[in-house]
């Protein structure tokens, strides 16, 4: 056989063990998370907030960590995209293609991106601590916010920036504004904006460093953005701390929930998709 | 002196399909009494150090077919884009003299680019429907211009479909997405969408080199029966297309207009050298 075909053999072999490895873990992490979580699982768990002593094994459930959790995604996704729309806008419509803002801009976004929850979790704090801000859940919302933003930017940016110039060049000949286009842009990058909210959505629940300082933890629902909130991978932590096996099964049927949430919003996120995608040229 | 339009054999061919074209067109006269509505003075375009287009000079007659033509890179397009300054957007364009529209010079302050832009609607070498149904591709221009009447907004769809002869093939599903219709079906809803805003102009820049040769030759037929109400300004790649369809001509190369005029005139006795050449297929 010839050197080439074996070489073809080989690669593939190679592919096909790396895909089998990333799915391997990821049956495991479930198989895990359902072993021990499933039989912790109750209505309780969903629909009360911690009892007294739950921590060590009394009764209750997590409703405060799920309301919480859903609180900050839900005000950060909004905040996120009220501030990042307009950001991709400007660098897509209005600046050109050399501008050095725009290169400046996607740098800093690129930076931004990077920075560990953990730090702008401090950040936040600090900021906080300045204006006499107790821990409370408009502070949780607002570094959950700073921490999706560069998604948000960095994933429809991707998107925008393969708008077709005689797309825009359309709307101009019928006389529009460049703010007047931003109906046709928002149709043709829809689906950019549903990927980046996926993903913002994806990371905005599953942070834990960043809230722990500025969202806090606590067993009751929020009624107002002072108060504190519970967030899930929080409460799975704290559970998980307990040295007790009961409490630490449920720990992990938290961690069910979590992913239950994640799944159904990325099935809806998809169908929503599809749907505005249906426009797109 | 014959041309090469005799001496191609295929144009007989031509004639004949496009009989009912000759009627009308390749006339030329009485060119020089219309008022021309768009005049290009002395215009000069540089794109960076680049000198895209040199000391250009024209009318365009009122209500006809003007086609621009010349070899690749000559700067037909730039200065299509430049008749709606859609070339604005380049990096480092300058320009220099004027283009008056109605009266009214484009390159002046006080001038709203929308307004220029309104009065020319443009058609794109491919389609390029906006990401939205077929509705409200055309209604979109009309909404933005302030027609909320849903009832007058349904009037103008029907008649500018009807315009373009896309009504009957689309009527039953006016708000399915636009991206979903063919090729051909997608440049004319593009043009109807122009024509919905109400414009003096129709430019079109290759508007049928994407095409296939039915939906080019739907597009050609539509421009000369819109030219009755609109000035049509066309740049063409395709000298058969200018030859069926132009009532007058515009020869550039290198950026200069070598030659203008009335179609017969430029195709049959081209008093350049250049542009007789050109026409000869000696360069393209």
């Amino acid at each position: 056989m010839r050197l080439k075909f074996i070489e073809e053999k080989i690669a593939k072999g190679l592919m096909v063990v790396a895909s089998l490895a990333v799915f391997a873990f990821v049956v495991n992490i479930i198989y895990t998370i359902f072993r021990r979580g499933i039989p912790a699982l109750n209505w309780a768990m969903i629909s009360q907030i911690p009892a007294g002593g739950y921590y060590n094994g009394g009764g209750g459930g997590i409703l405060n960590a799920i309301v919480g959790s859903l609180y900050i995604v839900l005000g950060s996704t909004i905040l996120g995209l009220l501030i990042s729309i307009p950001v991709v806008f400007y660098l897509n419509v209005y600046l050109r293609k050399d501008s050095k803002l725009a290169y400046i801009a996607r740098l800093a976004f690129d930076v931004l991106f990077g920075i560990p929850s953990i730090v702008y979790g401090a950040f936040a704090f600090t900021i906080m601590i300045y204006l006499g801000m107790h821990t409370s859940l408009g502070g949780g919302i607002l570094v959950i916010t700073l921490l999706i933003i560069p998604i948000f930017i960095r994933s429809m940016d991707e998107v925008a920036q393969q708008l077709p110039k005689d797309l825009l060049d359309s709307t101009y000949a019928l006389g529009a504004t460049k703010l007047e286009t931003i109906k046709v842009v928002l149709r043709q990058i829809a689906p950019g904006i549903a990927t980046a909210t996926l993903l913002s959505v994806g990371r905005a629940i599953g942070d834990a460093a960043g809230v722990m300082f500025t969202a806090g933890f606590t067993d009751s629902i929020p009624t107002s953005l002072n108060q504190p909130a519970a967030t899930l991978p929080l409460s799975v932590f704290f559970q998980l701390s307990s040295p007790n096996a009961d409490v630490q099964d449920r720990a992990y049927s938290a961690a069910l929930i979590l992913i239950f949430i994640v799944l159904v919003i990325s099935i809806l996120g998809r169908l929503i998709t599809n749907y505005f995608s249906k426009h797109k040229i | 002196m014959k041309s090469y339009i005799y001496q191609n054999p295929s144009r007989a061919t031509w004639a004949e399909d496009y009989s009912f074209l000759n009627n009308d067109i390749n006339k030329g006269e009485g060119l020089a009494t219309n008022k021309s509505y768009l005049k290009v003075s002395d215009l000069n375009l540089y794109i960076h150090k680049a000198h895209i287009l040199k000391n250009v000079n024209l009318e365009i007659p009122d209500k006809k077919i003007t086609c621009i033509i010349g070899p690749s890179g000559c700067g037909k397009s730039t200065l299509l884009k430049t008749f709606n300054r859609l070339i604005d957007d380049t990096e480092g364009i300058k320009y220099e003299g004027s283009i008056l529209v109605d009266d009214t010079d484009i390159f002046d302050k006080k001038t709203e680019i929308t307004d220029i832009r309104k009065k020319m609607g443009l058609l794109s070498q491919r389609p390029c429907p906006l990401p939205m149904s077929i509705y409200d591709n055309i209604a979109f221009g009309c909404k933005m211009h302030g027609e909320r009447n849903r009832k007058k907004l349904n009037q103008i769809v029907e008649e500018q479909l009807k315009a373009v002869g896309l009504w009957e093939e689309v009527k039953n599903r006016l708000h399915a997405p636009a991206s979903k219709m063919s090729i051909g079906q997608q440049q004319r809803l593009c043009l109807a969408r122009g024509l919905a805003v109400e414009p003096e102009f129709i430019l079109a820049d290759e508007a049928t080199s994407a095409l296939d040769p039915i939906s080019s030759k739907h597009i050609e037929e539509l421009f000369v029966k819109l030219k009755q109400d609109y000035t049509i300004i066309l740049v063409t790649h395709t000298l058969r297309q200018a030859l069926r369809i132009a009532d007058h001509v515009i020869f550039m190369y290198l950026g200069e207009v070598i030659e203008a005029g009335p179609a017969d005139e430029i195709f049959n006795n081209p008093k350049q050298e250049l542009t007789r050449k050109y026409l000869e297929g000696a360069f393209s």
